[in-house]
């Protein structure tokens, strides 16, 4: 069935280019939507369990029977379960990639260590910096205040030996079997919020909850969310959501918190740069290569090795212009971050960007990569090329990545999409136009020096009204929702109520293809005049660009100096979040630390608990006298950004501002 | 009156969740081993003869109506269609001939053709569970009551009682909201299909 383009996405480029495959007959994420309707609504409400062979079993929604599973767990206790599920699989997801760039750090350290044994040049001192080394510091002031931050001794030690130690002390994280709280939460948190977590299970009436709710190893907590939702084991849906809390703190301040501050070291910390976004990046005449994923430890090397001027003679002599690198997802965000490498959109445009002909390869590491993008890529010369030992494509090229070798492959990678080049159909090509620039990189560095080293001026227009609050915006798309445009809709109803907004993820794509992220947007009817002040007077846009959906730990550092300033928990402050396009596990374990760490936060896509009566009551009330944050769901973008802005409201008023 | 003592399966949109597993049972009913695990690999693979059809933010089960007078019967010209003892719509595979005439007056496009053998296939009210006096595969694998199997007598009196038990709770202000996940979820969803359908600016 044919659908109209403008139903499945408001940009567009996406429209232009979905249209195109509807004509060229190549089937995407729509078509595949509509051909899995009706979805099965056991699985809508998360009252479906599949977690011992006895089942699986499901539950009548409607009240009749069969009112409990074979083993006799009633609707709560299998939607807990399975919620529990979720968080800990996208808490997997983000800390495994955060151990990877420890890991990457840990081999950086020790690779300088060997070449300085060898006699190998190595900088000295304050740089591990050597062009035979594939990883190095990149930010030494950066290694040093993580350092610091965890008690680690810097004075009189060479970089290689703390950026050793910073990495030994997040990988302990993951593994460590004390009751203790992780290293990394204890030395981003302040103590305000720490009690929070601590009181969390005498508040929820578990006392022997005994740390509340602080999670004491990254793996471990994961390890016991699926030990608990093992038949027989946990069943009361309220000791399965506080795990579920633990769980993803594990994640926040942990495995995502690791992955954003390493890769701040290894890469270097994001300072405000222009860039440009959406399909529009494509070069007609130029090898395009898109890094598609999440993890930079890869697309950094091959931003590297398209420089390189023999790669670049090659690609010349197949009668290109150049080579021209372009991001996707958040992998995407990680390059645009650091080095202003356009991003040519988010998830629902993977396969739109190869149905413009002109991609000679999608380089792909892991996470929101659709299998489907081998399928699209084989009407096309385009060549998908997996990278992470852990994510195999069938069909796809395989060039698995090793760290040790890092810039051997990533020449390799770039010299097989070079090679494409030439099989290009020109007739074929088809880039859309549209592309909007914008300013990103606001890491918490980045927006403190741009305020002068303290976040006094962001606080005091808080407290003065000028600005209301602040909204950080993340996650996906979902082909459920029309693309971007819940994304667009609640940040500008947002930001008409004077609501700074900050944000990661495909929601930062979104938005920066609409020119949110240009200071001028500040001009538009949808700026309040608060805002529009305040924006103009700092020279701002109205919304920063905090990067990948990992980074929102940074949205999380901003918000606990913020606390420590006003000397509060996070949940006194007028702060929400937001996921209007969710798809992910990992948008539910960002919506659950959040909301641990006290931000409420709205999901505009609803997830599978409608189901159980007690487990939503417990995410949308109860939460609140345990953590003082809770979710809020509503798929209507209006109603979102009011409910949102009513709760703004509310904690200024209890703060008396 | 007349009592009709023909069964029927009785559908109720507002129940039907869309998990589609009366479509699987109904093929595995109608597959040689009437095994699942067996079914998903018997060549050719069985067909289900009911579908589950989204309408915005509902489900609507279509399967056979069994009709008294049916069209379908009446205008087989090789008497392929029939109807059994117990007033079922069935069709002799034996001497259907393809024609395709039953879908073309079948009011709710039931009727469809199994392009392999040449012959038309459609609900057939599970004949054999019936001799056995069990309930079609599809109605028993329905677990939230969108399905419903019974003398339309039986189904109809059931429904008047349910809802004058509703009536004077009501009348005594006994009804509390009951929740329901389901509901709740279908008017969410409700919002989205507006937003989508919606202008795109
Ligand atoms: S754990 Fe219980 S509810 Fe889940 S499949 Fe097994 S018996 Fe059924
Ligand atoms: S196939 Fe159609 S016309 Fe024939 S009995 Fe069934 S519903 Fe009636
Ligand atoms: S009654 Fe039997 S044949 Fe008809 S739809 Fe149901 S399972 Fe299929
Ligand atoms: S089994 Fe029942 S609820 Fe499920 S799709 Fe079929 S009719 Fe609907």
């Amino acid at each position: 069935m044919k659908k109209n383009y403008k139903e499945v996405s408001i940009d567009p480029t996406t429209q232009q280019m979905y249209e195109r495959a509807q004509e060229m007959g190549i089937e995407t994420v729509w078509e595949r939507l509509e051909k899995q309707q009706p979805q099965c609504g056991y699985g809508l409400l998360g009252i479906c369990c599949r977690n011992c062979m006895m089942g699986p079993c499901r539950i009548n929604p409607f009240g009749g029977e069969p009112k409990r599973g074979v083993c006799g767990a009633d609707a709560d206790t299998i939607v807990a379960r399975n919620l529990l599920r979720m968080i800990a699989a996208g808490a997997a997801a983000h800390s495994d990639h955060g151990r990877h760039v420890a890991l990457t750090l840990l081999i950086a350290a020790e690779m300088a260590e060997k070449f300085k044994k060898e006699g190998k040049p190595v900088l000295e001192l304050d740089n591990m910096a050597s062009n035979t080394l594939p990883y190095q510091v990149r930010d030494v002031e950066k290694l040093k205040a993580v350092a610091k931050r965890l008690g680690i001794e810097t004075e009189g030690r060479t970089i290689r030996e703390i950026a050793k130690e910073v990495a030994e002390v997040a990988l302990n994280d993951f593994g460590k079997q004390d009751e203790e709280a992780i290293a990394f939460l204890k030395a981003y948190l302040n103590p305000k919020t720490y009690e929070v977590f601590e009181k969390a299970g005498e508040k929820a009436g578990m006392p022997w909850f005994e740390n509340g709710i602080l999670p004491r190893s990254i793996d471990r907590e994961i390890v016991e969310s699926l030990h608990r939702t093992h038949i027989g084991t946990d069943h009361d849906p309220v000791s399965i959501l506080l795990h579920g809390l633990k769980t993803s703190l594990g994640d926040a301040w942990g495995g995502s918190l690791i992955a954003t501050e390493l890769q701040d070291i290894l890469f270097g910390t994001p300072q405000v740069i222009k860039a440009e976004a959406n399909l529009g990046v494509l070069k007609e005449d130029y090898v395009n290569i898109v890094v598609h994923g999440h993890e930079p430890v890869l697309s950094e090397k091959i931003v590297e090795a398209a420089q390189d001027p023999e790669l670049i003679e090659l690609a010349q002599k197949y009668g290109a212009k150049g080579i021209n690198v372009v991001g996707m997802c958040c992998t995407g965000l990680e390059v645009l971050m650091r080095h202003g490498i356009p991003i040519a959109g988010n998830f629902l445009q993977q396969e739109m960007a190869i149905v413009t002909g002109a991609v000679e390869a999608m380089v792909v590491d892991v996470q929101c990569i659709m299998p489907a993008t081998v399928d699209v890529a084989r009407c096309f010369h385009t060549k998908i090329i997996d990278t992470s030992p852990i994510a195999t494509f069938p069909g796809a090229i395989h060039i698995k990545f090793d760290e040790r070798r890092a810039d051997e492959i990533a020449k390799e990678i770039v010299k097989t999409a070079v090679e494409n080049f030439p099989n290009r159909s020109k007739q074929r090509v088809e880039i859309p136009k549209e592309k909007m620039e914008g300013y990103v990189g606001f890491s918490v560095e980045a927006i403190l020096k741009h305020f002068g080293g303290t976040l006094k001026p962001i606080e005091d227009a808080i407290i003065e009204g000028k600005i209301k609050g602040v909204a950080g915006l993340v996650g996906c798309n979902n082909p459920k929702v029309k693309q971007d445009h819940n994304h667009i809709k609640i940040a500008n109803e947002l930001m008409k109520r004077d609501v700074l907004l900050v944000g990661t993820g495909c929601w930062a794509t979104a938005a920066m293809k609409y020119g949110i992220f240009l200071p001028e947007y500040a001009d538009t009817e949808n700026v309040g005049p608060g805002l529009r002040e305040f924006a103009k007077e700092w020279g701002i846009p109205p919304a920063l660009n905090m990067g990948s959906c990992v980074d929102c730990t940074r949205i999380l550092v901003l918000a606990d100096m913020v606390a420590r300033d006003l000397n509060v928990p996070i949940h006194a402050l007028p702060v929400v979040g937001s996921a209007p396009e969710a798809m992910t596990e990992k948008a539910v374990s960002i919506g659950t630390y959040f909301v641990a760490s006290g931000i409420t936060t709205h999901l505009g896509v609803v997830p599978p608990v409608l189901g159980g009566p007690k487990v939503v009551k417990i995410l949308t009330h109860d939460l609140y006298d345990i953590v003082g944050a809770a979710f809020i769901v509503e798929p209507d973008p209006y109603k979102a950004a009011k409910k949102m802005y009513d709760h703004i409201m509310k904690k200024r008023k209890e703060l008396g501002i | 009156m007349s009592t009709d003592s023909k069964p029927t399966i009785f559908i109720n949109p507002a129940k039907c969740i869309g998990c589609r597993h009366c479509e699987i049972a109904c093929a595995v009913e109608h597959s040689q081993s009437k095994d699942l695990f067996s079914a998903i690999f018997e060549d050719p693979l069985p067909l289900p003869r009911i579908h589950i059809l989204p309408m915005g933010a509902y489900n609507v089960p279509m399967n056979c109506r069994h009709c008294d007078g049916a069209p379908c019967v009446e205008v087989c010209p090789t008497g392929a269609l029939y109807h059994d003892e117990q007033g079922a719509v069935m069709l002799a595979e034996d001497k259907c001939i393809g024609c395709k005439m039953c879908a073309i007056v079948c009011p709710f496009g039931i009727p469809e053709f199994d392009a392999l053998n040449g012959v038309m296939f459609k609900c057939d009210m599970c004949p054999d569970r019936r001799a056995e006096g069990r309930e079609p595969a599809c109605v028993e694998a329905c677990k939230t009551g969108a399905l419903q199997f019974g003398t339309i007598d039986e189904i109809v009196s059931k429904v008047r009682k349910e809802k004058a038990e509703q009536i004077v709770k009501l009348k005594e202000g006994e009804v509390e909201e009951e929740y329901n996940g389901w509901d709740l979820y279908r008017s969410m969803q409700t919002v989205v299909i507006r937003i989508n359908e919606g202008d795109s600016k």
